[in-house]
Protein backbone atom coordinates (compact mmCIF):
# COMPACT_ATOMS: atom_id res chain seq x y z
CA UNK A 1 0.00 0.00 0.00
CA UNK A 2 1.33 3.40 -0.95
CA UNK A 3 1.10 5.93 1.91
CA UNK A 4 1.91 9.58 1.99
CA UNK A 5 2.02 11.34 5.35
CA UNK A 6 0.79 14.82 6.24
CA UNK A 7 2.66 17.47 4.26
CA UNK A 8 4.81 14.85 2.53
CA UNK A 9 5.45 15.32 -1.19
CA UNK A 10 5.95 12.65 -3.81
CA UNK A 11 6.88 12.58 -7.47
CA UNK A 12 3.96 11.85 -9.77
CA UNK A 13 4.70 10.51 -13.24
CA UNK A 14 2.03 10.39 -15.88
CA UNK A 15 1.47 10.73 -19.60
CA UNK A 16 -0.16 14.01 -20.50
CA UNK A 17 -1.26 14.49 -24.09
CA UNK A 18 1.03 11.67 -25.15
CA UNK A 19 4.12 13.09 -23.43
CA UNK A 20 5.72 11.65 -20.27
CA UNK A 21 5.55 14.29 -17.54
CA UNK A 22 6.30 14.40 -13.84
CA UNK A 23 5.96 16.76 -10.95
CA UNK A 24 5.53 16.82 -7.18
CA UNK A 25 2.33 16.71 -5.17
CA UNK A 26 1.03 16.27 -1.63
CA UNK A 27 -1.78 13.86 -0.85
CA UNK A 28 -4.26 16.70 -0.86
CA UNK A 29 -3.07 18.30 -4.10
CA UNK A 30 -5.90 18.45 -6.63
CA UNK A 31 -5.27 17.20 -10.16
CA UNK A 32 -6.36 20.62 -11.48
CA UNK A 33 -3.66 22.36 -9.39
CA UNK A 34 -1.06 19.74 -10.34
CA UNK A 35 -1.72 20.28 -14.05
CA UNK A 36 -1.63 24.06 -13.74
CA UNK A 37 1.08 24.70 -11.18
CA UNK A 38 3.42 21.70 -11.52
CA UNK A 39 3.10 20.98 -15.23
CA UNK A 40 2.33 24.58 -16.27
CA UNK A 41 -0.68 23.46 -18.31
CA UNK A 42 -2.89 26.46 -17.67
CA UNK A 43 -5.50 25.50 -20.27
CA UNK A 44 -7.38 23.49 -17.65
CA UNK A 45 -9.56 26.12 -16.01
CA UNK A 46 -10.66 26.08 -12.39
CA UNK A 47 -14.17 27.43 -11.84
CA UNK A 48 -16.28 26.34 -8.87
CA UNK A 49 -13.72 23.93 -7.43
CA UNK A 50 -16.38 21.57 -6.12
CA UNK A 51 -17.30 19.53 -9.15
CA UNK A 52 -20.32 21.49 -10.39
CA UNK A 53 -19.27 23.81 -13.22
CA UNK A 54 -17.30 21.41 -15.44
CA UNK A 55 -14.61 23.94 -16.43
CA UNK A 56 -11.80 21.68 -15.14
CA UNK A 57 -12.96 18.54 -17.00
CA UNK A 58 -10.13 16.36 -18.38
CA UNK A 59 -9.92 12.81 -19.72
CA UNK A 60 -8.22 10.51 -17.20
CA UNK A 61 -7.59 6.94 -18.38
CA UNK A 62 -10.47 7.11 -20.89
CA UNK A 63 -12.94 8.51 -18.37
CA UNK A 64 -14.07 12.08 -17.96
CA UNK A 65 -12.91 13.54 -14.66
CA UNK A 66 -13.58 16.77 -12.84
CA UNK A 67 -9.90 17.47 -12.16
CA UNK A 68 -10.84 19.59 -9.11
CA UNK A 69 -12.47 16.52 -7.53
CA UNK A 70 -9.61 14.22 -8.42
CA UNK A 71 -6.37 13.97 -6.47
CA UNK A 72 -3.04 14.40 -8.24
CA UNK A 73 -2.03 11.06 -6.66
CA UNK A 74 -4.77 9.38 -8.68
CA UNK A 75 -3.04 10.48 -11.89
CA UNK A 76 0.14 8.61 -10.97
CA UNK A 77 0.87 6.33 -13.92
CA UNK A 78 -2.25 7.50 -15.74
CA UNK A 79 -2.89 8.84 -19.21
CA UNK A 80 -4.42 12.30 -19.25
CA UNK A 81 -5.77 14.44 -22.06
CA UNK A 82 -6.12 18.17 -21.45
CA UNK A 83 -7.18 20.95 -23.79
CA UNK A 84 -3.53 21.37 -24.84
CA UNK A 85 -3.74 17.85 -26.29
CA UNK A 86 -6.57 18.65 -28.68
CA UNK A 87 -4.99 19.30 -32.01
CA UNK A 88 -5.16 17.88 -35.47
CA UNK A 89 -6.44 14.36 -34.90
CA UNK A 90 -9.95 12.98 -35.51
CA UNK A 91 -12.63 15.63 -35.67
CA UNK A 92 -10.75 18.12 -33.53
CA UNK A 93 -10.03 20.68 -36.28
CA UNK A 94 -13.67 20.46 -37.44
CA UNK A 95 -14.85 20.91 -33.87
CA UNK A 96 -12.68 23.98 -33.35
CA UNK A 97 -13.83 25.51 -36.60
CA UNK A 98 -17.50 24.77 -35.89
CA UNK A 99 -17.29 26.21 -32.37
CA UNK A 100 -15.84 29.39 -33.82
CA UNK A 101 -18.36 29.71 -36.65
CA UNK A 102 -21.44 29.01 -34.49
CA UNK A 103 -20.46 31.34 -31.67
CA UNK A 104 -20.18 28.36 -29.33
CA UNK A 105 -17.75 30.26 -27.15
CA UNK A 106 -17.36 33.83 -26.04
CA UNK A 107 -15.12 34.32 -23.00
CA UNK A 108 -13.72 30.80 -23.38
CA UNK A 109 -13.60 29.97 -19.68
CA UNK A 110 -15.83 26.89 -19.94
CA UNK A 111 -14.61 25.91 -23.40
CA UNK A 112 -11.61 23.77 -22.42
CA UNK A 113 -13.77 21.47 -20.33
CA UNK A 114 -16.59 21.45 -22.87
CA UNK A 115 -14.30 20.38 -25.72
CA UNK A 116 -12.90 17.45 -23.73
CA UNK A 117 -16.44 16.34 -22.91
CA UNK A 118 -17.37 16.60 -26.58
CA UNK A 119 -14.31 14.57 -27.63
CA UNK A 120 -15.23 11.78 -25.18
CA UNK A 121 -18.94 12.02 -26.02
CA UNK A 122 -18.50 11.74 -29.79
CA UNK A 123 -16.12 8.79 -29.36
CA UNK A 124 -18.85 6.92 -27.47
CA UNK A 125 -21.86 8.30 -29.34
CA UNK A 126 -20.79 9.30 -32.89
CA UNK A 127 -24.33 10.15 -34.07
CA UNK A 128 -26.06 11.80 -31.10
CA UNK A 129 -29.53 13.31 -31.18
CA UNK A 130 -30.03 16.96 -30.26
CA UNK A 131 -31.52 15.77 -26.97
CA UNK A 132 -28.42 13.70 -26.19
CA UNK A 133 -26.15 16.65 -27.01
CA UNK A 134 -28.15 18.93 -24.70
CA UNK A 135 -28.10 16.28 -21.97
CA UNK A 136 -24.31 15.97 -22.25
CA UNK A 137 -23.87 19.76 -22.15
CA UNK A 138 -25.91 19.95 -18.92
CA UNK A 139 -22.68 18.93 -17.18
CA UNK A 140 -21.12 22.30 -18.03
CA UNK A 141 -21.96 25.82 -16.97
CA UNK A 142 -21.57 28.50 -19.64
CA UNK A 143 -22.68 32.02 -18.80
CA UNK A 144 -22.00 33.56 -22.23
CA UNK A 145 -23.52 31.59 -25.05
CA UNK A 146 -26.82 30.11 -23.94
CA UNK A 147 -25.50 26.78 -25.29
CA UNK A 148 -27.39 26.97 -28.61
CA UNK A 149 -24.22 27.56 -30.62
CA UNK A 150 -22.56 24.59 -28.94
CA UNK A 151 -25.51 22.32 -29.77
CA UNK A 152 -25.39 23.42 -33.42
CA UNK A 153 -21.61 23.06 -33.66
CA UNK A 154 -21.56 19.57 -32.13
CA UNK A 155 -24.49 18.39 -34.27
CA UNK A 156 -22.78 19.66 -37.40
CA UNK A 157 -19.49 17.93 -36.61
CA UNK A 158 -21.34 14.71 -35.76
CA UNK A 159 -23.11 14.82 -39.10
CA UNK A 160 -19.74 15.24 -40.76
CA UNK A 161 -20.87 18.28 -42.74
CA UNK A 162 -18.99 21.56 -43.03
CA UNK B 1 -11.10 25.89 -1.91
CA UNK B 2 -8.53 23.23 -1.19
CA UNK B 3 -8.75 20.20 1.08
CA UNK B 4 -7.17 20.36 4.52
CA UNK B 5 -4.07 18.16 4.76
CA UNK B 6 -4.67 14.45 5.12
CA UNK B 7 -2.67 11.26 4.98
CA UNK B 8 -3.14 9.57 1.60
CA UNK B 9 -3.44 5.78 1.50
CA UNK B 10 -3.64 3.80 -1.73
CA UNK B 11 -4.27 0.15 -0.90
CA UNK B 12 -3.75 -2.56 -3.54
CA UNK B 13 -6.09 -5.04 -1.87
CA UNK B 14 -9.35 -4.91 0.07
CA UNK B 15 -7.52 -6.32 3.12
CA UNK B 16 -5.09 -3.39 3.05
CA UNK B 17 -7.98 -0.95 2.77
CA UNK B 18 -9.73 -2.52 5.76
CA UNK B 19 -6.51 -2.47 7.80
CA UNK B 20 -6.08 1.25 7.06
CA UNK B 21 -9.71 1.90 8.00
CA UNK B 22 -9.20 0.09 11.30
CA UNK B 23 -6.04 2.09 11.97
CA UNK B 24 -7.75 5.46 11.47
CA UNK B 25 -11.00 4.28 13.08
CA UNK B 26 -13.55 7.08 12.75
CA UNK B 27 -11.24 9.50 10.99
CA UNK B 28 -10.78 8.13 7.46
CA UNK B 29 -12.76 8.77 4.29
CA UNK B 30 -12.99 6.19 1.51
CA UNK B 31 -12.69 7.64 -1.98
CA UNK B 32 -14.11 5.91 -5.03
CA UNK B 33 -15.17 8.25 -7.85
CA UNK B 34 -14.60 11.33 -5.70
CA UNK B 35 -17.65 13.13 -7.11
CA UNK B 36 -19.24 13.63 -3.68
CA UNK B 37 -16.23 13.31 -1.39
CA UNK B 38 -14.15 15.68 -3.53
CA UNK B 39 -16.67 18.48 -2.99
CA UNK B 40 -16.83 17.80 0.76
CA UNK B 41 -13.02 17.82 1.01
CA UNK B 42 -12.59 20.98 -1.06
CA UNK B 43 -15.19 22.90 0.93
CA UNK B 44 -13.70 21.41 4.13
CA UNK B 45 -17.08 20.14 5.25
CA UNK B 46 -15.07 17.03 6.05
CA UNK B 47 -11.45 17.05 7.22
CA UNK B 48 -10.48 13.40 7.66
CA UNK B 49 -7.08 12.39 9.02
CA UNK B 50 -6.75 10.02 6.05
CA UNK B 51 -8.23 9.47 2.61
CA UNK B 52 -8.25 5.85 1.51
CA UNK B 53 -8.30 5.71 -2.28
CA UNK B 54 -9.75 2.35 -3.33
CA UNK B 55 -9.51 2.95 -7.10
CA UNK B 56 -6.49 0.68 -7.63
CA UNK B 57 -8.01 -2.38 -5.95
CA UNK B 58 -8.81 -4.91 -8.65
CA UNK B 59 -12.07 -6.81 -8.76
CA UNK B 60 -14.23 -4.20 -7.06
CA UNK B 61 -15.92 -3.19 -10.32
CA UNK B 62 -17.85 -6.42 -10.88
CA UNK B 63 -21.55 -6.82 -11.48
CA UNK B 64 -22.50 -10.35 -10.48
CA UNK B 65 -25.66 -12.41 -10.13
CA UNK B 66 -25.91 -14.21 -6.79
CA UNK B 67 -29.17 -16.16 -6.70
CA UNK B 68 -32.11 -13.74 -6.74
CA UNK B 69 -29.82 -10.76 -6.19
CA UNK B 70 -27.48 -8.70 -8.29
CA UNK B 71 -24.28 -7.69 -6.47
CA UNK B 72 -22.56 -4.52 -7.61
CA UNK B 73 -19.03 -3.96 -6.32
CA UNK B 74 -17.93 -0.65 -4.76
CA UNK B 75 -16.18 0.50 -7.95
CA UNK B 76 -19.06 -0.05 -10.39
CA UNK B 77 -19.20 3.31 -12.18
CA UNK B 78 -22.59 4.86 -12.89
CA UNK B 79 -21.81 5.12 -16.62
CA UNK B 80 -20.90 1.41 -16.76
CA UNK B 81 -24.09 0.50 -14.88
CA UNK B 82 -26.10 2.57 -17.36
CA UNK B 83 -24.48 0.69 -20.27
CA UNK B 84 -24.76 -2.74 -18.65
CA UNK B 85 -27.21 -5.11 -20.40
CA UNK B 86 -27.35 -7.14 -17.18
CA UNK B 87 -28.55 -4.14 -15.17
CA UNK B 88 -30.91 -3.11 -17.96
CA UNK B 89 -32.59 -6.50 -17.76
CA UNK B 90 -32.39 -7.31 -14.05
CA UNK B 91 -32.79 -3.80 -12.59
CA UNK B 92 -35.06 -1.77 -14.89
CA UNK B 93 -35.85 0.69 -12.07
CA UNK B 94 -32.16 1.53 -11.60
CA UNK B 95 -31.71 1.72 -15.38
CA UNK B 96 -34.59 4.22 -15.54
CA UNK B 97 -33.14 6.30 -12.71
CA UNK B 98 -29.50 6.42 -13.85
CA UNK B 99 -29.92 9.00 -16.64
CA UNK B 100 -31.05 11.38 -13.87
CA UNK B 101 -27.95 10.72 -11.74
CA UNK B 102 -25.62 13.68 -12.17
CA UNK B 103 -24.38 14.39 -15.67
CA UNK B 104 -22.66 12.51 -18.51
CA UNK B 105 -19.35 13.76 -17.11
CA UNK B 106 -19.92 12.86 -13.45
CA UNK B 107 -21.32 9.39 -14.19
CA UNK B 108 -18.05 8.53 -15.94
CA UNK B 109 -16.20 8.09 -12.62
CA UNK B 110 -19.02 8.33 -10.07
CA UNK B 111 -19.94 4.98 -8.47
CA UNK B 112 -23.22 3.40 -7.38
CA UNK B 113 -21.86 2.56 -3.93
CA UNK B 114 -20.33 6.01 -3.46
CA UNK B 115 -23.73 7.62 -3.93
CA UNK B 116 -25.25 5.31 -1.30
CA UNK B 117 -22.36 5.90 1.14
CA UNK B 118 -22.70 9.67 0.67
CA UNK B 119 -26.46 9.53 1.46
CA UNK B 120 -27.61 12.77 -0.09
CA UNK B 121 -31.38 13.04 0.56
CA UNK B 122 -32.06 13.75 -3.12
CA UNK B 123 -29.90 10.94 -4.50
CA UNK B 124 -31.60 8.56 -6.92
CA UNK B 125 -29.48 5.44 -6.34
CA UNK B 126 -30.23 5.00 -2.62
CA UNK B 127 -33.91 5.72 -3.37
CA UNK B 128 -34.00 2.86 -5.90
CA UNK B 129 -32.13 0.53 -3.53
CA UNK B 130 -34.66 1.25 -0.76
CA UNK B 131 -37.72 0.82 -3.02
CA UNK B 132 -36.38 -2.52 -4.29
CA UNK B 133 -35.70 -3.71 -0.73
CA UNK B 134 -31.97 -4.04 -1.42
CA UNK B 135 -29.11 -4.28 1.02
CA UNK B 136 -25.77 -2.65 1.68
CA UNK B 137 -22.80 -4.96 2.27
CA UNK B 138 -20.29 -3.59 4.76
CA UNK B 139 -16.81 -4.95 5.31
CA UNK B 140 -14.30 -4.32 8.07
CA UNK B 141 -11.33 -6.21 9.46
CA UNK B 142 -13.89 -7.61 11.96
CA UNK B 143 -15.91 -9.27 9.20
CA UNK B 144 -18.82 -8.57 6.90
CA UNK B 145 -22.44 -7.68 7.50
CA UNK B 146 -25.48 -6.69 5.50
CA UNK B 147 -27.88 -3.89 6.33
CA UNK B 148 -31.21 -3.16 4.64
CA UNK B 149 -31.07 -0.02 2.52
CA UNK B 150 -33.86 1.59 4.59
CA UNK B 151 -31.93 1.09 7.83
CA UNK B 152 -28.53 2.02 6.40
CA UNK B 153 -29.42 5.61 5.58
CA UNK B 154 -30.23 7.45 8.79
CA UNK B 155 -30.49 11.02 7.58
CA UNK B 156 -28.84 13.59 5.34
CA UNK B 157 -25.23 12.36 4.88
CA UNK B 158 -25.78 10.05 7.89
CA UNK B 159 -25.48 6.28 7.56
CA UNK B 160 -25.12 3.20 9.74
CA UNK B 161 -21.55 2.64 8.54
CA UNK B 162 -19.14 2.15 11.45
CA UNK B 163 -15.88 4.11 11.29
CA UNK B 164 -13.80 1.06 10.38
CA UNK B 165 -16.19 -0.18 7.69
CA UNK B 166 -16.41 0.40 3.96
CA UNK B 167 -19.11 -0.47 1.47
CA UNK B 168 -18.16 -3.80 -0.07
CA UNK B 169 -21.09 -3.74 -2.45
CA UNK B 170 -24.79 -3.28 -2.99
CA UNK B 171 -27.27 -6.15 -3.20
CA UNK B 172 -30.19 -5.55 -5.52
CA UNK B 173 -33.18 -7.94 -5.68
CA UNK B 174 -33.57 -8.79 -9.35
CA UNK B 175 -36.67 -7.76 -11.19
CA UNK B 176 -39.01 -10.54 -12.32
CA UNK B 177 -40.61 -10.82 -15.70
CA UNK B 178 -43.86 -8.84 -15.65
CA UNK B 179 -42.78 -6.36 -12.95
CA UNK B 180 -43.76 -2.75 -13.61
CA UNK B 181 -41.36 0.06 -12.68
CA UNK B 182 -41.34 3.84 -13.04
CA UNK B 183 -38.99 6.65 -12.08
CA UNK B 184 -39.79 10.36 -12.35
CA UNK B 185 -38.01 13.39 -10.96
CA UNK B 186 -38.09 17.16 -11.07
CA UNK B 187 -34.88 19.19 -10.81
CA UNK B 188 -33.75 22.66 -11.86
CA UNK B 189 -31.91 21.28 -14.87
CA UNK B 190 -31.87 17.65 -15.94
CA UNK B 191 -29.12 15.96 -13.93
CA UNK B 192 -29.10 18.44 -11.07
CA UNK B 193 -30.03 17.32 -7.57
CA UNK B 194 -33.67 16.23 -7.47
CA UNK B 195 -36.13 18.64 -5.86
CA UNK B 196 -38.41 15.63 -5.70
CA UNK B 197 -38.10 12.11 -7.10
CA UNK B 198 -40.54 9.21 -7.19
CA UNK B 199 -39.67 5.55 -7.78
CA UNK B 200 -42.27 2.79 -7.94
CA UNK B 201 -42.31 -0.97 -8.48
CA UNK B 202 -45.32 -3.25 -8.86
CA UNK B 203 -45.48 -7.04 -9.12
CA UNK B 204 -48.37 -9.36 -9.84
CA UNK B 205 -49.20 -11.73 -6.98
CA UNK B 206 -52.25 -13.84 -7.91
CA UNK B 207 -55.20 -11.46 -8.31
CA UNK B 208 -53.35 -8.54 -6.78
CA UNK B 209 -50.57 -6.16 -7.72
CA UNK B 210 -48.21 -5.53 -4.81
CA UNK B 211 -46.49 -2.18 -5.01
CA UNK B 212 -43.88 -0.03 -3.27
CA UNK B 213 -43.61 3.69 -3.86
CA UNK B 214 -40.63 5.73 -2.67
CA UNK B 215 -40.21 9.49 -2.56
CA UNK B 216 -36.77 11.10 -2.50
CA UNK B 217 -35.58 14.67 -2.03
CA UNK B 218 -38.52 15.55 0.23
CA UNK B 219 -37.23 14.62 3.68
CA UNK B 220 -33.72 13.80 4.88
CA UNK B 221 -34.01 10.27 3.42
CA UNK B 222 -36.27 8.27 1.11
CA UNK B 223 -39.79 7.62 2.40
CA UNK B 224 -41.71 4.54 1.29
CA UNK B 225 -45.24 3.19 1.24
CA UNK B 226 -46.40 -0.27 0.17
CA UNK B 227 -49.78 -1.75 -0.62
CA UNK B 228 -51.73 -3.73 -3.14
CA UNK B 229 -54.25 -3.15 -5.89
CA UNK B 230 -56.63 -5.52 -7.67
CA UNK B 231 -54.86 -6.70 -10.83
CA UNK B 232 -58.12 -6.68 -12.79
CA UNK B 233 -58.80 -2.98 -12.15
CA UNK B 234 -59.54 -1.02 -15.31
CA UNK B 235 -57.60 2.03 -14.10
CA UNK B 236 -55.14 2.79 -11.32
CA UNK B 237 -55.10 6.60 -11.34
CA UNK B 238 -57.39 7.06 -8.35
CA UNK B 239 -55.65 4.46 -6.20
CA UNK B 240 -52.22 5.88 -7.09
CA UNK B 241 -53.32 9.42 -6.27
CA UNK B 242 -54.72 8.25 -2.93
CA UNK B 243 -51.61 6.27 -1.95
CA UNK B 244 -49.15 8.99 -3.00
CA UNK B 245 -51.31 11.72 -1.43
CA UNK B 246 -51.49 9.82 1.88
CA UNK B 247 -47.69 9.45 1.94
CA UNK B 248 -47.07 13.08 0.92
CA UNK B 249 -49.36 14.39 3.70
CA UNK B 250 -47.34 12.50 6.34
CA UNK B 251 -44.05 14.07 5.23
CA UNK B 252 -42.28 17.05 6.71
CA UNK B 253 -40.63 18.43 3.55
CA UNK B 254 -37.29 20.23 3.45
CA UNK B 255 -37.25 23.85 2.42
CA UNK B 256 -34.41 25.50 0.52
CA UNK B 257 -33.54 28.04 -2.15
CA UNK B 258 -35.01 25.82 -4.86
CA UNK B 259 -38.36 24.87 -3.39
CA UNK B 260 -40.67 25.64 -0.46
CA UNK B 261 -41.97 22.87 1.79
CA UNK B 262 -45.44 23.31 0.29
CA UNK B 263 -44.15 22.96 -3.27
CA UNK B 264 -42.15 19.85 -2.33
CA UNK B 265 -45.28 18.30 -0.78
CA UNK B 266 -47.23 19.11 -3.94
CA UNK B 267 -44.52 17.54 -6.11
CA UNK B 268 -44.32 14.50 -3.86
CA UNK B 269 -48.01 13.76 -4.25
CA UNK B 270 -48.06 14.51 -7.96
CA UNK B 271 -44.89 12.64 -9.00
CA UNK B 272 -45.68 9.79 -6.62
CA UNK B 273 -49.12 9.33 -8.18
CA UNK B 274 -47.68 9.41 -11.71
CA UNK B 275 -44.91 6.92 -10.95
CA UNK B 276 -47.17 4.54 -9.06
CA UNK B 277 -49.85 4.59 -11.75
CA UNK B 278 -47.26 3.87 -14.45
CA UNK B 279 -45.77 0.97 -12.49
CA UNK B 280 -49.22 -0.54 -11.81
CA UNK B 281 -50.34 -0.19 -15.44
CA UNK B 282 -47.12 -1.83 -16.66
CA UNK B 283 -47.40 -4.68 -14.14
CA UNK B 284 -51.06 -5.14 -15.01
CA UNK B 285 -50.30 -5.56 -18.69
CA UNK B 286 -49.39 -8.92 -20.16
CA UNK B 287 -45.61 -9.20 -19.94
CA UNK B 288 -45.07 -5.96 -18.03
CA UNK B 289 -41.96 -3.84 -18.53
Amino acid sequence: MMRLGLGERRRISCTVNGVARSGFAEGRTLLSDFLRHELNLYGTHVGCEHGVCGACTVILDSRLARSCGTLAMQADGAEITTIEGLGDSDREPALREAFSRHGALQCGFCTAGVLLSVKHFLQHNPKPSDGEIRDMLSGHLCRCTGYEGMVRAIAEVAEGQP
Amino acid sequence: MKPAAFEYCRPDTLEEALAALAEFADDAAVMSGGLSLGALLNTRLVQPAAVIDINRITGLDRIEVTGSMLHTGPLVRQADALNSPLIGEALPLLAAALPNVGHYQTRSRGTLAGSVAHADPSAEIPLCLAVLGGEVELASSRGRRRVGAGDFIQGALETGREGDEMLAGLLWPKSQSGDGVAFIEVSERHGDFAIAAAAAVARRDGDALRYTLGLGGIEDRARLTSGSAPAAASAFAELAEQAAGDLARQLDPMQDRRASAAYRRHLAGHLGAQALEQALVRAGMEGGT
